[in-house]
């Protein structure tokens, strides 16, 4: 075995292996013991915000709503987002909202807020008859 | 050099790469269903995921150039623990996670500087596999950046925390950017060899300004070129035909990165002039043996079946 | 909460139950039916949180890499069914770090299958063929199920389940065709298995109080007998395909009602297990407990820095990021 450098500008070749003679011992895990009895948390969590994802799968289509999730800022929801949501394709673009952010119409505005609609069947196609035989219409 | 007498060099090569990802993937294996929050737990499978499949890569490619006819789970599971190449930082204990975090952004934000150089190597392989794994590691290195800032920047308990697993993982760093190992066995240690040629191992200017940051770089009669160079199928030959990245060139854009995210993360750079190694050369920490037996036993217990 | 309900809303709520029609989360919704979703919800995604261990036991020690990828993917997708889930929970009303609280306290529960120990390489097969068989055989009516939210994430675990449970089978497969001690494994993993996955289906119909309720509300679609029934159909000529006995001398063919007759369940051995007594409900909650403790001081840090450093400083972040 070679002798410890003197120094510690010593030839770092010789050093390494006596480094390695001091290493300290890594945390070698301990094997699991269970707990005798479930314990009580100690502290409630703390909430990280909740956060709405929209992603766009490809080109040419829209972003569409994926889910929601939690995340303490915008960067990691954006990250969070691309492992919870994206896993299996590629999604081409995400947007990450909060929640809080979105407004939404209520449910009781359901019936006033949207035209209802139905009075107003010639904004739809099946409205009009085209003769057969006319194309492109 | 022909390439027929490179494929040694490069075999090695890959085994060490190769190396580094599947024991790095093997430590974050051990986070599953502990990680600080769910998300995360995600987070890390996916960087342990992106890993296998970059161990599996250089594994299988280092198998068919050493042409013995090893495939990727002969080498994963049939070496003992002086045959793996594999830097020591990645088999450090994962520790808490900001010690992991402090392991993942050095490693990462390496291996994002490794593979953008790989990708325009020689070896058509190691250029697909790079080309491949650069978009990967940019997304660990990202996602541990964002980690190391939140902990750095965040509580009295986090940042000290996070000072602390910086401190664990910062000497192991210089091994990433060492000059590569000669092919040849090395002579005996006390040898009178007075050229320089094994000890510039570390001796190169870049491993010591790396570890004595307030004090000047250390003028060094050896050249602080790639050991070996007498011998064109060591690295050397590798870095002249282009197939592998010099370690040391290697080391600036990495310090760029990680001390920019260091400062932000009001971390300070560790000062250490420990500069623990060989892993390339098949020393490992203690450690080491006990996840290599973790990792290898099932295979080994019933060798030459399918699984 | 009010104390008059309005006849109207109750009305609304009924016909578009009637129409099968999904309810959204903002509209108006009865109490019950409110608090049986939170619940039932709630414990699904807890399934799935647990359910990463008995698997995760094994990704240290996977016996090849392409075993061992496989089944970081599968562990990954547990986590992320469980956030759908929560996702979906939280939907009514409740946040998902009060399910967490009430998981961790022992006051909601998970699916007791995941109280059995994963001793060996062939039970991660038999999970996947058995346990997300029968998870699957739940999931699909629920795709149908009558709130939104919880249907559509059905959808998407389903389109991820089907993975699970082909991996677990094709695991299984490869033992059986493998040595005499591979197919050894792989049958006493499923003489372990199977009764526990029959369990998963929940009591005899008779014996299920929620049941009627739930069904009336379009919550769950198909009563516990049958499932149990499908699942007994479907497993018995894949595990023949296997070339494994299932363990259970009373199976046989009945050729006048077109299903398997099965042997009695020991519904005293689900009943002990549910109750907290199987073999690794104090590990499991345990390591779930701890991850949860030992993680707080980072995720206080995140909480931390996001109130130091408004958008101005994530962008510096992402400058950054370009730049490298």
């Amino acid at each position: 075995m070679p002798a410890p450098p003197e120094s510690d500008g010593g030839a770092e070749g010789v050093g390494r292996e006596a480094g390695l003679r001091d290493a300290p011992l890594p945390q070698v895990p301990l094997p699991q013991v269970p707990l005798p009895e479930v314990p009580l948390p100690e502290v409630p969590l703390h909430e990280w915000p909740l956060w709405e994802v929209f992603v766009r799968p490809r080109r040419g289509l829209s972003h569409t709503h994926s889910g929601s999730l939690h995340a303490p800022d915008a960067k990691l929801a954006l990250q969070n987002a691309r492992d919870l949501y994206t896993r299996r394709q590629e999604g081409v673009s995400i947007w990450v909202v909060r929640s809080t952010d979105i407004t939404a119409s209520t449910a009781d505005q359901k019936n006033s807020f949207f035209d209802p609609a139905g009075d107003k069947v010639y904004r739809h196609p099946t409205f009009y008859e085209i003769p057969d035989g006319v194309e492109h219409l | 050099m022909s390439e027929t007498a490179l494929r040694p060099a490069v075999a090695r090569y890959c085994l060490g790469l190769g190396d580094d990802a599947l024991v790095l993937a093997q430590r974050l294996c051990e986070w599953a269903a502990g990680a600080p929050a769910i998300e995360e737990d995600i987070a890390l499978m996916n960087i342990a995921l992106d890993l296998i499949g970059q161990a599996r890569s250089f594994l299988s490619h280092a198998g068919e150039l050493e042409g013995a006819g090893r495939t990727e789970d002969d080498l994963a599971f049939g070496r003992d623990e002086r045959d793996f190449l594999n830097v020591q930082i990645v088999e450090l204990a994962n520790g808490d996670f900001g010690t992991t975090m402090a392991r993942q952004l050095l490693f990462s934000a390496y291996q994002y500087q490794l593979y953008s150089a790989l990708s325009s190597s020689a070896d058509e392989q190691i250029t697909a596999i790079a080309a491949k794994a650069v978009k990967e590691v940019a997304y660990h290195r990202e996602h541990a950046a964002s980690w190391v800032l939140r902990l750095g920047d965040g509580t009295e308990e986090s940042h000290a925390r996070m000072a602390a697993g910086l401190e664990v993982v910062w000497p192991f760093a210089g091994e990433l950017f060492e000059p590569l190992e000669p092919l040849e066995p090395l002579e005996p240690l006390d040898s009178d060899d007075s050229d320089g040629t094994r000890h510039s191992l570390g001796a190169g200017s870049v491993v010591n300004e790396l570890f004595t940051t307030t004090c000047a770089p250390r003028q060094d009669s050896d050249t602080g070129r790639s050991a070996g160079r007498s011998d064109d199928s060591g690295p050397v030959g590798l870095l002249d035909a282009r197939i592998i990245a010099d370690p040391a060139s290697l080391y600036r854009p990495w310090l760029g990165y990680v001390q920019s995210v260091l400062t932000e993360a009001t971390l300070e750079v560790p000062s250490t002039t420990w500069s623990p190694g060989g892993g390339r050369r098949g020393l490992h920490t203690e450690g080491f043996g006990y996840l290599l037996a973790e990792m290898q036993h099932l295979h080994r217990s019933y060798p030459g079946v399918t699984w | 909460m009010t104390a008059q309900v309005s006849p109207d809303l109750d009305a609304e709520f009924d016909a578009l139950i009637a129409a099968d029609q999904r309810i959204e989360p903002r509209d108006w919704m009865p109490e019950a039916y409110r608090a049986t979703l939170v619940r039932q919800i709630a414990q699904h995604a807890h399934s799935e949180i647990i359910g990463m261990q008995p698997e995760g036991n094994w990704l240290t020690r996977a016996p090849s890499l392409l075993r061992k990828a496989i089944l970081i993917a599968k562990v990954q997708d547990e986590a992320g069914h469980g956030l759908y889930l929560y996702g979906a929970a939280e939907t009514l009303g409740v946040s998902k770090d009060d399910l967490l609280d009430l998981l961790h306290a022992g006051r909601q529960r998970y699916s007791s299958i995941f109280n059995y120990p994963t001793l060996t390489w062939a039970d991660v097969g038999a999970i996947g063929w058995l346990v997300d068989g029968a998870a699957i055989m739940n999931q699909i009516p629920l795709t149908r199920c009558s709130y939104g939210p919880y249907a559509r994430a059905m959808v998407r675990i389903c389109k991820e389940e089907s993975f699970h449970q082909r991996q677990g089978f094709e695991l299984l497969l490869t033992l059986t065709r493998g040595t005499d001690v591979q197919r050894a494994m792989a049958q006493d993993a499923v003489n372990r298995w199977w009764w526990p996955s029959l369990m998963m289906f929940g009591p005899p119909d008779s014996d299920s109080p929620h049941s009627g309720q739930s069904m009336a509300w379009g919550i769950k679609r198909v009563s516990n007998d049958e499932l149990r029934q499908r699942f007994v159909d479907i497993c018995v000529p894949q595990s023949e395909a296997l070339g494994l006995e299932l363990p259970d001398p009373d199976l046989r063919w009945n050729e006048e009602r077109g299903h398997y007759e099965y042997g009695e369940i020991d519904w005293s051995e689900f009943k002990r297990v549910l109750a907290g007594d199987g073999p690794c409900n104090r590990q499991r909650l345990a390591k779930r407990v701890a991850a949860n403790r030992e993680g707080r001081w980072v995720r206080d840090a995140a909480n931390a820095y996001a109130a130091k450093h408004d958008r101005s400083l994530n962008s510096k972040e992402a400058d950054r990021a370009g730049a490298a």
